[in-house]
């Protein structure tokens, strides 16, 4: 959906500090796209409804995971700030250590049998999801010398049409290794610090987890077509 | 009036997460199309989603298979294709249908991906029908941003009125279309990168 900020928030597809774009990245220029009935609609909120998943990624295995125990909600809306019900919300990340359980993923932190790290879930009435999870761990990768990877939760929203589809990471506040991440970096400065969730007090649960909020902006207008 | 969210790369490590069983077959069929599975510890295979075929869907089944390659000509074996189409009567997903069509393949060890579907049928467009097509997102590890593009097809006459093929660059226009290889079977290839680049499309 075309935004009316433009191309202010996202990050390029070639970032050179990110490496793997360098070969991956399209050179030629996208073609804008007419609006059409294809990218308004989307997946039915029945059918999203029958994809299993859980909310709670703590609860998943014989024993609780190691790990600092957090709830991790938000409210998904979309750009005139309407709630968007029935959204389908995935999130995945890394274990406490900072090990995805993940055929690929071999450097030396220990797995943790009880944390396979998915969850999936749809937004309700008032566009709100949750989450209880553990805090993931930084991890390294051979992007550059002594490279690590902020700690962060894959987000993927597939919103009520196929056009305001979204992938993105939540960070976390005070993260030193924010400022290092090519990644986070490639977004523009103005946009970036909406990728970190904010810590809340109000919804930390006593002497159960902490949490942290993250709220979420899809593009273009849920209810009706955008128009320029 | 709040921005939006950025984008960030999908990463290397989503397979046992966003792929389900089955999510790379939209018609009857099944089983474990377009998951990964040998990518997910073995113990933690089992909380693989895996849904149930849509069973009888309106439409010619088809199989669309392709390969998806970086810049230097190198199998992309990390990608996720995300497909979303309408059924052969040119029928959108509704409440009441059992075929939602929109699944996901994640590309195999050699960059290929192979998805089982119904050939959709025409649907409105700004003027008179659209030529048919399937909408694909793609994810991978190195790019920030998921690239948009759209399968048509080569055998298909009404692709001369197309709106959205007619605003592509006449020389470019080829990779949209996929080649029919055999009965039932086509074939497209992406190319994030090169003399012989896909067309994307910005929304």
């Amino acid at each position: 959906m075309r935004s009316k900020l433009g191309d202010d928030v996202d990050p390029p597809l070639m970032f050179e500090p990110y490496r793997s774009t360098l070969l991956r990245a399209p050179r030629q220029p996208p073609v804008p796209l007419p609006p059409t009935v294809t990218e308004r609609l989307g997946a039915p909120a029945a059918w999203l409804r029958t994809l299993t998943g859980a909310t709670d990624l703590t609860r998943q295995h014989r024993e609780p995971p190691l790990g600092q125990r957090i709830v991790v909600s938000g409210r998904v809306s979309d750009e005139a700030g309407r709630p968007v019900p029935d959204a389908l919300v995935e999130i995945w990340q890394a274990n406490s250590a900072g090990r995805y359980a993940h055929a690929r993923d071999a450097w030396n932190a220990p797995l943790d049998p009880n944390f396979t790290g998915a969850g999936r879930a749809l937004t309700d009435g008032e566009g709100r999801y949750r989450f209880v999870t553990i805090r993931p761990g930084a991890y390294p990768w051979g992007n550059h010398p002594n490279a690590w990877r902020p700690a962060h939760i894959h987000f993927s929203l597939l919103g009520p049409a196929f056009g305001s589809r979204l992938v993105t990471q939540m960070y976390f506040p005070d993260d030193p290794l924010i400022e290092l991440d090519p990644i986070a970096q490639a977004v523009p400065a103005a946009a970036r610090d909406r990728l970190v969730g904010r810590f809340d007090i109000g919804s930390t649960e006593a002497f159960f987890a902490l949490s942290y909020v993250f709220d979420i902006v899809l593009r273009g207008q849920a209810a009706t077509p955008f128009e320029d | 009036m709040p921005p939006p969210t950025p984008s960030q790369t999908i990463g290397p490590f989503f397979h046992y997460a966003l792929p389900w069983r089955g999510g790379a077959d939209l018609a009857a069929g099944g089983g474990d199309a377009g998951a990964r599975l040998d990518l997910v510890l073995p113990e933690h295979r089992s909380l693989v989603s895996r849904r149930e075929p849509a069973g009888r869907v309106e439409g010619t089944a088809i199989e669309i298979a392709g390969t998806v390659r970086d810049g230097a000509g190198a199998p992309v074996d990390d990608a996720l294709l995300e497909f979303w189409q309408a059924d052969g009567g040119g029928h959108h997903a509704s409440a009441e249908a059992r075929f939602a069509g929109f699944g996901r393949a994640a590309t195999g060890p050699d960059g290929t991906y192979a998805l089982r579907t119904v050939k959709p049928g025409p649907v409105p467009g700004a003027r008179g029908l659209a030529a048919p097509h399937i909408a694909v997102a793609l994810f991978a590890r190195g790019l920030l941003r998921h690239l948009t593009t759209r399968i048509y097809f080569a055998d298909e006459a009404t692709n001369a009125d197309d709106e959205v093929l007619l605003a592509v660059p006449a020389g470019r226009r080829h990779t949209l279309l996929a080649g029919r290889r055999a009965e039932g079977r086509y074939e497209f290839d992406i190319m994030l990168q090169g003399g012989r680049e896909t067309v994307f499309f910005r929304l």
